[in-house]
């Protein structure tokens, strides 16, 4: 077993905040398409004490992109939390469990287990893809490293183990409605710590499924982050609504991005118009998370947008972030 | 069954644009079901091919015979006379036949007229859609009858993913024409009232029964001939 955890199963600052009972907030932090540490650099720069964690995407839309684990470690290296994702679309359990070790011994501490978009979507599109695992086993797999001290195979660690505190994500917009609450319970009993949920625009859809996963008492078994993103342009709001699966974009939002720029003619305020009206919204979705039973932080997905973060954690009130220390 | 199509003709006109014999080998089994290299398909190929290579002013001589079985050796010996006769086999089986022709004739050069897709069935008139992916450790007694190796894109064993859309999957896109497997194994469990099936954890597969064990080899005592 590690030493050093003081009675949290990680350590890592998203963990301490959760246990504290403070609302938490995580972003996102997109690694480049090239090899280019400077971009990890200022984007760090950019989420430094706004967020408690930041995701550091893997192969994203299965678009390659710098591996989640060089960029989590940079990360760490720019003194920001990284919360590494992993999906099972690329590696199996091997590697994964490889890029675990060495992700614990760089200093990661948070992991997400996703299954990962299929590679159809991405720019490699003639691939291979492994799911030897499903993000659901995966889950499993990190807290049988941690808790069990013991490798997928059953043979067990000797020495450090990697102690992960544990991420999944669930789409409550995802189809059939019905059985999401019950997959969500069901990560939380493979052993998630933490869920990250897809992007919520449809806040009375995502009211109905909170009230069947309190429930069912999944809340107090696992720390649920409500998804929630500013829209840049009108442009993108349609597109998420009318192109994207598992999206639920309700009209109003698409009506207001389209409402924000009208009248304006130099492209340049216009366009700040959009990106304003986006972050409103994004601030007016967190005010409706906070209020939602059961929901124990957000995560703010402003994807390559990562300079919005702070205005939006600033006008949520959500700043300056808790320090939490000491022990659970 | 064994599902294929055949390869395009420009293709099939390229493999064989160095031979001047060339047999077209139909199959009398699961490639003759699903209208891809039976009888039929090989008599209409073989006609095409000759014409084609008429046209093409290098006239080649192209026949066509069609065997019950390309993957048996007994229906193949039907064959042995003629096989030598010719430059080239295109055989119009199943990647089994190809290999079959070409393990029991060593000295004949088999070549391929038929993609092979899947394991599946037809599920309309002109439609084959994909049913077992031959993993070696059946569990549709856990899933409903619906085998999410097969028919889910990303194999999952306890799905459904965040794709699933109104019972399709993500990946089909606009034309809309794969089903979530998921989606359907969570609709029957819950309508049969199995929801404690689903919640379930399956654990990680043992692939050693997939094509991941290595090629995969039944030897069953009871049926083999005694040794002598």
């Amino acid at each position: 077993m590690a030493e050093g955890t003081n009675g949290y199963k990680s350590g890592s600052t998203l963990e301490k905040i959760l246990r504290a009972g403070k609302f938490a907030a995580t972003a996102e932090l997109g690694p480049p398409k090239n090899a280019d540490a400077e971009v990890i650099r200022k984007k760090a720069t950019l989420l430094k004490g706004v967020a408690d964690g930041v995701n550091i995407t893997d192969n994203q839309t299965a678009i390659v992109r710098m591996s989640s684990i060089a960029a989590a470690t940079l990360s760490v290296q720019n003194g920001v939390e990284p919360i590494m994702q992993m999906t099972c679309r690329d590696r199996n359990r091997l590697a994964m469990q490889a890029d675990m070790l060495g992700a614990y011994a760089l200093g990661i501490r948070n992991l997400l287990c996703l299954s990962g978009d299929h590679q159809q979507f991405g720019n490699h599109t003639t691939a291979k893809n492994v799911y030897d695992m499903d993000s659901m086993t995966l889950v499993r797999m990190v807290k049988d490293l941690r808790d069990g001290n013991k490798f997928q195979c059953g043979e067990e660690i000797k020495g450090t183990n990697p102690r992960f505190f544990i991420g999944a994500a669930e789409n409550p917009f995802a189809d059939p409605f019905d059985f999401r609450p019950y997959r969500l319970a069901k990560k939380a009993q493979a052993g998630a710590d933490f869920i990250q949920t897809q992007l919520i625009y449809n806040v009375p859809k995502f009211r109905e499924f909170m009230k069947r996963v309190v429930d069912l008492g999944v809340h107090e078994k696992v720390y649920i982050l409500a998804g929630v993103g500013p829209i840049k342009t009108a442009g993108a709001a349609k597109y998420m609504r009318d192109q994207v699966p598992g999206m639920d974009v309700p009209s109003e939002i698409v009506a207001r991005m389209e409402a924000a720029g009208k009248g304006i003619e130099d492209k340049k305020e216009k366009a700040a118009a959009a990106r304003e009206e986006g972050i409103k919204i994004c601030v007016e979705l967190i005010q409706q998370m906070r209020e939602i039973p059961g929901v124990a932080g957000v995560h703010i997905m402003a994807i390559e947008w990562e300079e919005a973060v702070k205005p939006i954690m600033e006008r949520a009130g959500l700043l300056p972030r808790p320090i939490v220390g000491g022990q659970p | 069954m064994i599902v294929a199509e055949q390869k395009p003709f420009e293709e099939i006109k390229t493999k064989i644009a160095n031979a001047n014999k060339v047999l077209v080998v139909g199959c009398g089994t699961c490639v003759t079901v699903c209208f891809a290299g039976g009888e039929k398909e090989a008599g209409i190929l073989a006609s095409s091919l000759r014409m084609a290579s008429k046209v093409d002013g290098k006239e080649k001589q192209i026949d066509e015979v069609t065997v019950q079985r390309q993957c048996e050796w007994e229906y193949l010996d039907t064959i042995k006379e003629k096989i030598g006769e010719y430059d080239l086999i295109l055989s119009l089986a199943c990647g089994i036949g190809v290999q079959a022709i070409a393990e029991h004739f060593p000295n004949a050069r088999a070549i391929p007229g038929l993609n092979t897709a899947f394991l599946g069935m037809p599920v309309e008139q002109g439609v084959w859609a994909e049913r077992c992916a031959a993993c070696g450790n059946c569990i549709l007694d856990l899933t409903g009858g619906i085998c999410p190796i097969a028919r889910c894109s990303k194999s999952l064993l306890n799905g459904p993913c965040g794709g699933s859309d109104e019972g399709k999957c993500e990946i089909s896109g606009k034309d809309r024409t794969v089903d979530c497997a998921w989606d359907m194994i969570v609709k029957k469990l819950m309508a049969r009232g199995e929801l404690d099936k689903l919640m379930e954890i399956e654990p990680a597969k043992n692939w050693q029964t997939s094509r991941d064990g290595g090629p995969r080899r039944i030897a069953r005592e009871d049926l083999m001939l005694a040794k002598e």
